[in-house]
């Protein structure tokens, strides 16, 4: 896979993964072509277009739309299945998730997808195994950073002068 | 002191977190850029603060702005800050930022490789997971070949988590640096068959995808994949895996046969589209599927049935050939990407029989679509079909030239050129075509104005730029020269874009030498033919005012040459045989490709500049010239610069003046704007476009022969044919019969064969330069980086390593010298790389001879496996020297000696990095101590760089640390000090053997001098 891209109906990107290093630029133009393409497709039509030398497989899930790029020998319904199987992730994680949580936790959107595909590659087919993994790791992760501080001015203030 | 600290942390506590900011930025919609740019300020203040949770997360801030477009490399070093906190929490957004905001160009990258390296051998498999997740996004080919050898330890890391990251990420370094390959591969092998699933999977997905590129080094793999394929549950590893053999099955026939049994049983037994898809893409056996996925209701389904026909079409058109029906039917689906799968389809479906069937459906097609860019792709489909191998399909060329004539109403298409180039090659190759064609094209150019519209930019005016050119070229074919002479010189051409305009003024000029010709041949009215010449004069004026410098170029030549026979023609002298042979000659039509097959001259170096280049660019001298001559006159009086570049001033400043001069006379300069064009069309012409506009498809109905006749024609034409092969066959048959062998009569389906084109059909084919070379290569990429993975990985199982000897070859006797053979004995450990084909024991020729007193340089390449012992090979080197009468043939002995140093590679180090290692405890020491040695401690130092390869990380006074890197990529450390003539060596390396070859080469090298 080449990259991802998750946008709303409004054409805002919400979430994007490049599993190939391009500039900024080009990565804007890549994006606002895509999304301009995807969002004018009708919903009755497939989820599959050609697009310069690669294959662009999306879905829409609500109001967002899940687009990601392939290159020509790969397989489009497997491709589905992951973004399909991504979707399920979140849907695990957060709790049916709507587009808000992944706008507010948007880092923590990352971390799946992270966990999930590596370098373009699923990386795990078991669902249990990519949200244990994430579990783990935000157990590691300290609570939220706000009561940390409150917890380190607490501290401060005991120290002698 | 405290309460300082304190209020910090309480005017923390309200800083904005992520959900705060993505808040703020829902709530500002009106004037989002003003409240971003604020918070980006705010975020500056925060990354200056000592405190890593403020840091962090005003680093996930930006990454959030990041993908909003905003621009934050700013900000690369606080990300790298973030990354290499202790804390895994940092960490984890630290490492999340720098996969999305950097990439390859980012220099910071430069910076983190140590970090890197201390986070994948963390302890904790979490710090290691992030690091290698955020690695295979922005891994460079520095990244990826300092941490190759750190990643690959990690394939068998206990954890099944971190090895199938690591296992996954290495795709990538083999990308970034193709050398990790070779040593890494082995272990990728190994992890085929790891207990963990995941990691297995993972294994399978990157020989997948290295196979894929370059299937011939993965052959020896199959059987292992193909006790997966039977072995596996997992559906997403079997796709790979049936990818991976629909790669290796070409190069070895037999694996063919062997797959079908275990693909039929998943297709029969899998319930997963996806599987099945993938099945039937790589075995492509059973089309009926494939109708059954067409005709399915899902357009997904759909979609990808038509594209694995079209797969299948590339090897058995035959059996594809039969869904015609279901294929046309999808040209009128709703979904656009549908119908052009569809058209791509029936691109490859065509044959003699059905060409004309299939184009008419098409032709209503273009009839009925809306939105010009399916009409568009309809169009080139249309000739793409038909022109496809060299007109292979084409029966009848009238049917096409009125096909093409027909498709010239589209309005508003951007194809023009490309219906002109296809009138002009049929024109041109098919000479029997030519009487047709010439007066299709006369009726065009006589109805251009239907063509052109009102509209300057309508595409589909450029075949009239072909038709002006057949009816000039092949106007001996024209029925009324003088007519379409008189077309093409009407007033309204002064519209038409410039070089259609050019080419009508040299057509016209060749018309007007056929119409001479006419004219002349009858006897006693040469009244006519100056009357023709008058014609010409009266109109070409206007276009030698044409804005355009070719048009007007052509046309200002034309008028005087026709001003001149009109003064011939005054005084009774016939010209039409000599201005006809101003056009003499048949133009041929060059292949494309014909320029790239002209072999290179030896001899020629087109990158060799013919001359020096001027010193600077035209805007350089348009800038220097603003500062005025202050510069020239200086140089010139100092004389500083050599000639050539003085001469080369002048000449600049000579060239200005010549430029402005032209400017300045050239009434067309600067003139782009519209206004000029009212130059051109003196009379503007009182065009009733929108009353045409009406009539225009009526008219269309009256002056164009429709193809449908064609067809009509054709079919007869056939049906004919066949009655007459037919009452050929009888009669054969009533003969054979006689003999008494009579058979019954078959009227089966016409094969493809029966059918003859209408005419001999002559297609001149395309020049190519004699010398051409036979090259296939032509469309391969150069810049494909899985070519650079292309590494036989058999032919080698040990890891080996190539070292580079050359060798200087002088020739000291007075004789000349020639087929020179240099040969070596191989040692288990070391061996020349030959030639494929060569023998174990076949010498090397050396690729030149040698006159006497001349020396020149070869290089051979030696393999070598182990690198901790010095070794010395034996040599011959057989050669012939020829003297005036007589040429003897010689033997020369000689020993190789690779020292331990020949395997070490300057590599500079960085002293953080330098320090790192020797903390990291891997390295073994060793020292040695040189007494009497009295020269300098730089030099000291430059012998050893010099000699053994190291290069000085760091120099204080009497001391320094140096550093170097075997090909094996060992590293080695040396301390060296000096005192009173001592010099004491203190070394580590990760291979003790080798540090103390390498030190006794070293003692041995001051001991010589």
């Amino acid at each position: 896979m080449q990259f991802m891209l998750l946008f709303s109906r409004q054409g805002k990107l919400r979430l994007q993964k490049w599993y190939v290093p391009l500039s900024d630029k080009e990565k804007k133009k890549i994006t606002r072509e895509l999304v301009q393409t995807v969002l004018a497709r009708k919903p009755k039509m497939c989820s599959f277009l050609e697009w310069r030398d690669l294959k662009v497989v999306y879905k829409r899930y609500a109001s967002l739309y899940f687009c990601c790029a392939i290159e020509n020998q790969d397989n489009e319904l497997i491709t589905l299945e992951i973004i399909h199987r991504y979707v399920e992730l979140l849907d695990k994680y957060f709790g049916s998730v709507c587009e808000l949580d992944i706008i507010f936790n948007f880092e923590k959107a990352y971390f799946i997808l992270d966990e999930f595909l590596l370098g373009g590659e699923a990386q795990d087919t078991s669902k249990k195994n990519v949200l244990k993994a994430i579990e783990q790791a935000d157990l590691l992760q300290e609570n939220r950073p706000r009561q940390f501080f409150f917890l380190s001015a607490q501290l401060t203030t005991e120290k002698p002068l | 002191m405290a309460l300082k600290i304190v209020k910090g942390s309480i005017d923390r506590m309200f800083d904005k977190n992520l959900q705060d900011l993505v808040r703020g930025i829902r709530n500002h919609k009106e004037d989002e850029a003003k409240y971003i740019s604020t918070c980006i300020d705010e975020i500056k203040q925060e990354l200056k603060q000592d405190n890593i949770a403020v840091k962090a997360n005003a680093v996930c801030k930006l990454t959030y702005l990041q993908m909003l477009g905003y621009d934050v490399s700013w900000a690369a070093f606080n990300i790298v800050e973030v990354m290499s906190s202790s804390k895994f929490t940092y960490k984890r957004i630290g490492y999340l930022a720098a996969s999305q905001c950097f990439h390859e160009s980012t220099d910071v990258i430069m910076l983190t490789t140590n970090q890197i390296r201390k986070d994948l051998s963390s302890p904790n498999q979490y710090d290691t997971g992030v690091a290698l997740t955020g690695l295979s996004c922005f891994v460079t080919p520095d990244l990826a070949r300092d941490l190759a050898n750190d990643i690959m330890t990690l394939m068998s890391h206990t954890k099944p988590y971190i090895r199938k990251k690591a296992v996954l990420i290495m795709y990538k370094v083999f990308l970034k640096y193709p050398e990790s390959l070779r040593p890494a591969f082995p272990r990728l092998k190994e992890k085929l068959e790891d207990p963990d699933p995941g990691v297995q999977s993972a294994a399978v997905n990157v020989i997948c995808e290295l196979a894929r590129r370059n299937p011939k080094n993965y052959l020896s793999l199959a059987p292992l994949f193909f006790k997966l394929m039977t072995s596996s549950t997992n559906n997403w590893v079997l796709i790979k895996i049936i990818k991976l053999f629909g790669a290796l099955t070409p190069l070895e026939p037999r694996l063919g046969k062997k797959l079908i049994e275990p693909l039929t049983n998943l297709i029969h037994s899998t319930s997963a589209m996806s599987l099945l898809y993938e099945c039937v893409n790589t075995v492509i056996l059973c089309v009926q599927k494939l109708r059954i996925l067409i005709e399915d209701s899902d357009q997904n389904l759909k979609y990808l049935g038509l594209l694995a026909m079209s797969k299948i079409l590339k090897t058995h058109p035959k059996s594809v050939q039969s869904h015609k029906d279901l294929i046309l039917q999808c040209l009128d689906d709703k979904d656009e990407s549908i119908r052009l799968r569809a058209l791509d389809l029936l691109y490859g479906m065509v044959s003699k029989k059905n060409l004309m069937e299939i184009v008419k459906k098409l032709m209503l097609h273009v009839d009925k679509a809306e939105g010009t860019t399916y009409r568009d792709e309809l169009l080139t489909k249309i000739i793409d079909i038909c022109s496809q191998s060299n007109y292979q399909y084409i029966t009848n060329f009238e049917w096409y030239i009125s096909i093409l004539v027909e498709l010239t109403r589209l309005e508003g298409t951007r194809h023009g050129h490309l219906i002109a180039s296809q009138m002009l090659d049929v024109a041109i190759r098919v000479k029997a075509i030519r009487a047709f064609a010439v007066a299709q094209m006369a009726t065009l150019l006589d109805n251009a104005h239907l063509l052109t519209g009102n509209t300057q930019r309508n595409g589909i005016c450029e075949v009239l730029y072909a038709a002006a050119w057949i009816c000039g070229e092949f106007s001996e074919h024209l029925e009324e020269p003088m007519a379409t002479l008189e077309a093409m010189l009407r007033p309204k051409v002064a519209t038409l874009p410039g070089h259609i305009q050019a080419v009508y003024v040299q057509n016209a000029a060749k018309l007007f030498a056929t119409v001479l010709r006419g004219q002349e041949g009858v006897p006693a009215d040469s009244t006519v033919a100056q009357e023709t010449s008058q014609l010409l004069i009266d109109r070409l004026p206007l276009f030698v005012q044409s804005s355009n410098l070719e048009v007007q170029e052509r046309a200002s030549c034309i008028l005087q040459l026709v001003k001149y026979i009109q003064k011939l023609q005054q005084k009774d002298v016939e010209v039409a045989e000599e201005v006809t042979a101003l056009f003499a000659g048949e133009l041929n039509p060059v292949a494309p490709k014909a320029q790239k097959k002209v072999p290179v001259p030896e001899g020629l170096d087109l990158d060799v500049w013919i001359n020096e280049p001027p010193s600077g660019s035209e805007s350089e001298d348009e800038g220097r010239k603003s500062k005025g001559k202050a510069v020239f006159a200086k140089e010139e009086s100092r004389h500083t610069k050599p000639r050539y570049t003085e001469v080369d001033e002048k000449e600049l400043a000579k060239r200005r003046e010549v430029r402005k001069a032209e400017q300045a006379n050239n009434p067309f300069y600067i003139k782009a704007s519209p206004s000029s064009q009212k130059h051109s069309v003196s009379k503007p012409n009182p065009s009733p476009s929108f009353s045409l506009r009406l009539c225009h498809t009526l008219t269309h109905l009256l002056w164009m022969p429709m193809s449908d006749q064609y067809v009509k024609l054709e079919e007869e034409r056939r049906e004919r044919n066949k009655a007459d092969k037919k009452k050929k066959k009888d009669k054969k048959k009533r003969e054979k019969g006689e003999k008494g062998h009579r058979r019954r009569g078959d009227s089966g389906p016409e094969s493809e064969e029966d059918i003859t084109p209408a005419h001999m059909v002559d297609i001149v084919t395309e020049e190519m330069p004699e010398n051409a070379l036979p090259s296939d290569d032509d469309d391969k990429d150069p810049n494909d980086p899985h070519k650079a993975l292309n590494i036989d990985l058999d032919n080698c199982p040990l890891m080996d390593y190539q070292v580079v000897v050359s060798v200087i070859f002088e020739n000291k006797c007075d004789s000349f010298i020639k087929s020179m053979e240099f040969n070596v004995l191989d040692s288990l450990n070391s061996k020349l790389q030959r030639p494929d084909g060569a023998g174990p024991h076949d010498g090397l020729i050396v690729p030149f001879q040698l006159p006497p007193g001349i020396s020149n340089e070869a290089r051979f390449i030696f393999s070598v496996q182990n690198i901790m012992m010095p070794q010395k090979l034996k040599g011959t080197l057989t050669f012939i020297v020829k003297t005036d009468d007589s040429s003897t043939h010689e033997k020369l002995d000689f020993k190789l000696h690779f020292t331990c140093t020949s395997y070490l590679i300057t590599t500079p180090c960085y002293s953080d990095a330098y320090s790192k290692l020797l903390e990291s405890g891997d390295l073994k020491g060793c020292s040695l101590k040189l007494e009497g040695v009295n020269q300098p401690f730089h030099h000291l130092l430059a012998r050893i760089c010099f000699h053994h390869h190291f290069s000085v990380v760091e120099r204080i006074d009497s001391c320094a640390s140096m550093y170097s890197r075997s090909i094996q990529g060992h590293h080695m450390c040396l301390l060296v000090k000096t005192a009173d003539q001592t010099v004491s060596i203190d070394a580590k390396c990760d291979e003790p053997g080798l540090l103390g070859n390498v030190l006794d080469e070293i003692k041995l090298t001051f001991s010589q001098c």
